[in-house]
């Protein structure tokens, strides 16, 4: 249990190091360039007219449909894992239980497939 | 580990570190006043979360974690709560009145951990109703013992798993899917599979007349 | 005195390794951008950076410097926060990355359990540098361009998830260093031959092989599939309103995550630091410049193919991610298993 804390120890140490250049990356110009702000060179880019409303929008459903599909076949892989790591300690009941469980999956991936949310317009 | 043994050292100052930084991160979850926001604090309570199950030797639990609930689910989150027309001044206003059934869902949640912790307890035998003994994490790490006993002596849960996704997948489908007729789709399949016979036509063509 | 040699001098120590280990990937990223602008140049018959320095060497810090100099801009309707936020997520999460790779035999900042799982997951989170990038900056080509590469990363997430799955099985652990020693005894070995670049992954996982390269490109937004900065449509895409090193954090985000991606193929299939062929001129070469030269062999082909592959428009991403990938790399994880399981079952 020590010996497994331990080894996570040097993952934060680094990404402490890695925050600080990035840091430091970041604040060097706002100290050391030079400034002079105006309201043109502060306004959002656009084709040569002033933006004339918030950027934000309403968009398509299907941004929101391909991450909902996401999700539903992260935890597939999520699934997967553990199950490739004890492979070989769970014999051929392990084996067909993970089939099942895929073959599952797969009947919901064609219907994805034959509904057409796969196909994007 | 002997059982309620407290933490101790540099384990037990990291854990104080990432249970007050959770905690807080949830208090501006609920209190900042841009929703983008408050996604970006659930995500930095997610990461806590992961911290504190790692703490408790759960590897595995807090890399899904990181990559389920980080990697996916809060990125649907912050997809619904950015990019829709959301007027953020009317929100503010409605807080107080869902104060009560927020109360209500936090003392019912309250009251299901006091029930589950207390019941070992009231009845110690509980604790051997605990099926599957953890192994030692020097004889069999962390997501082995998790696969070991997943898909062998729990494989109902496991399918019903499945069947959960399954329903989730087409549930999201049926929902959201609607299909615009009123655009060209590209077949890629038939493009590969024309061929100069069918689509080439040799045609003399005599002069001083059209086809 | 007691606490200092069992507290402090060892993290000092590894606070040493971090710094040697950031440095040198910096300092490589820096040569790593100048050799694409250069196999870029080269395929068009142009010269490429060629003033600073002995044939242009030293471009990448020259422009460092640049951007250090410049003003750093921040837009009057962005959300300040956010907006200088998102280049250090998506720079630092490239970083954190490498704390676990291992550049040679216990050559690993840190050597965890499931240390594949923890470059899975930090990649899978390098998507919130883009969106946040694409909403702080609150203008119309940046939050086309956040939108579209987060549903892009995400549909290419899957496979790669997929064909890590092919690699656990045939090796059975998570951990980077365990991997990379599989890959000793493998398909050549079989066959009664020696140790040699035949027992490595990549040749009984050829398909998989393919599908985590083309997938890598999709995940790190390179060329074909750089549709999020498609610079015709959007301009630069969610970097539209980053100046200075605000800017340069995400570039450099972008090439670390290309080494973390070539870094991960290395490990999985290509051997990682082991010799190609297990004999005296080859193994007095030490591991680590064999990992080097493997990760610029397969970053050589990442900047050849951003020569001559044209982009993709966005309905075709889309299909190869969901109706090719999806399928053959899951149909790759059934066959690999069940293979291995009759293996297993025939020696036993």
């Amino acid at each position: 249990m020590e010996q497994l804390l331990a080894s996570y120890l040097p993952v934060l140490i680094f990404i402490g190091v890695a925050l600080v250049i990035g840091l430091a990356l970041m604040i060097a110009p706002f100290i050391i360039a030079y400034k002079d702000p105006d309201p043109e060179k502060l306004s959002a880019y656009e084709c040569g007219f002033n933006a004339f409303d918030d950027a934000r929008m309403k968009f398509d459903v299907r941004f929101y449909l391909v991450a909902i599909l996401f999700i539903i076949f992260d935890l597939e892989v999520a699934f997967l894992f553990p199950w490739a790591v004890s492979f070989g300690a769970i014999g051929w009941f392990g084996f067909w239980s993970m089939m099942v469980f895929l073959a599952v999956l797969t009947i919901g991936f064609v219907y994805e497939w034959k509904k057409g949310a796969l196909e994007w317009d | 580990m002997e059982q309620g043994a407290l933490l101790t050292g540099l384990p037990a100052a990291f854990f104080y570190l990432f249970a007050f930084v959770a905690v807080a991160a949830a208090l501006m979850v609920v209190s900042s006043r841009n929703p983008v926001h408050s996604v970006l604090y659930l995500i930095l309570t997610f990461f806590n979360a992961s911290a504190l199950f790692l703490l408790t030797g759960a590897e595995f639990l807090a890399m899904i974690l990181l990559i389920v609930y980080v990697g996916a689910v809060a990125v649907l989150f912050l997809f619904v709560v950015m990019m829709l027309d959301i007027d953020f001044a009317e929100l503010r206003t409605g807080m107080l009145q869902y104060a009560p059934i927020g109360a209500l869902v936090g003392l019912v949640l309250l009251a299901e951990l006091v029930i589950v912790l207390g019941g070992s307890s009231f009845g110690p035998e509980t604790v051997g109703a605990i099926a599957q003994p953890i192994p030692d994490l020097a004889i069999r790490e962390n997501t082995a013992a998790l696969g070991d006993v997943l898909y062998t002596e729990y494989v109902f849960f496991f399918q019903l798993a499945g069947l959960v996704l399954l329903v989730a997948m087409i549930g999201a489908i049926v929902l959201t899917l609607h299909h615009r007729r009123d655009v060209k789709r590209q077949d890629i399949s038939r493009q590969v599979a024309r061929t100069p016979e069918t689509s080439i036509e040799v045609v003399e063509v005599e002069s001083g007349k059209g086809i | 005195m007691e606490f200092f040699t069992i507290w402090v001098l060892p993290a000092l120590i590894i606070i040493g390794q971090s710094l040697l280990l950031l440095v040198a990937l910096l300092v490589f990223t820096a040569f790593i951008l100048y050799a694409d602008r250069k196999i870029w140049a080269a395929v068009m018959l142009r010269r490429g950076p060629n003033v600073v320095g002995p044939w242009g060497l030293l471009q990448s810090f020259a422009d460092m410097l640049k951007f250090v100099f410049k003003e750093p801009i921040i837009p009057a309707g962005a959300n300040k926060g956010v907006f200088l936020l998102a280049p250090l997520v998506s720079s630092v999460l490239a970083l954190a990355a490498w704390a676990v790779i291992p550049v040679n035999e216990g050559w690993a900042i840190a050597s965890i359990n499931v240390g594949i799982l923890y470059v899975f997951a930090i990649s899978s989170l390098e998507v919130y540098g883009v969106i946040m990038a694409g909403w702080a900056s609150n203008s119309k080509y940046p939050f086309l361009g956040a939108l579209r590469s987060a549903a892009q990363m995400v549909s290419y997430e899957v496979s790669i998830g997929f064909v890590l799955v092919t690699v656990l099985l045939a090796v059975g652990s998570l951990d980077l260093s365990v991997i990379v020693m599989s890959q000793t005894d493998g398909l050549g070995t079989r066959l009664g031959l020696m140790n040699t670049f035949l027992d490595w992954h990549w040749l009984p996982l050829l398909p998989m092989f393919v599908i985590f390269f083309i997938s890598a490109l999709a995940e790190t937004n390179r060329p074909p599939f750089d549709l999020v900065e498609a610079e015709a449509e959007l301009v630069a895409g969610h970097m539209v309103e980053y100046s200075s090193t605000p800017y340069m954090l995400f570039m450099l985000g972008e090439y670390i995550a290309i080494l973390l991606m070539c870094a991960l193929m290395t490990i999985l299939f290509l051997g990682g630091w082991l010799p190609p062929v297990d004999i005296a001129p080859f193994t007095w070469v030490p591991g680590v410049i064999w990992f080097t030269l493997k990760l610029s062999l397969l970053f050589f082909m990442i900047a050849m193919v951003k020569t001559f592959v044209p982009r993709y428009r966005y309905d075709q991403l889309m299909r190869l991610g969901w109706k090719v990938f999806l399928p053959i790399s899951l149909a790759m994880v059934v066959i690999t298993a069940f293979v291995l399981k009759l293996l297993e079952g025939g020696a036993a």
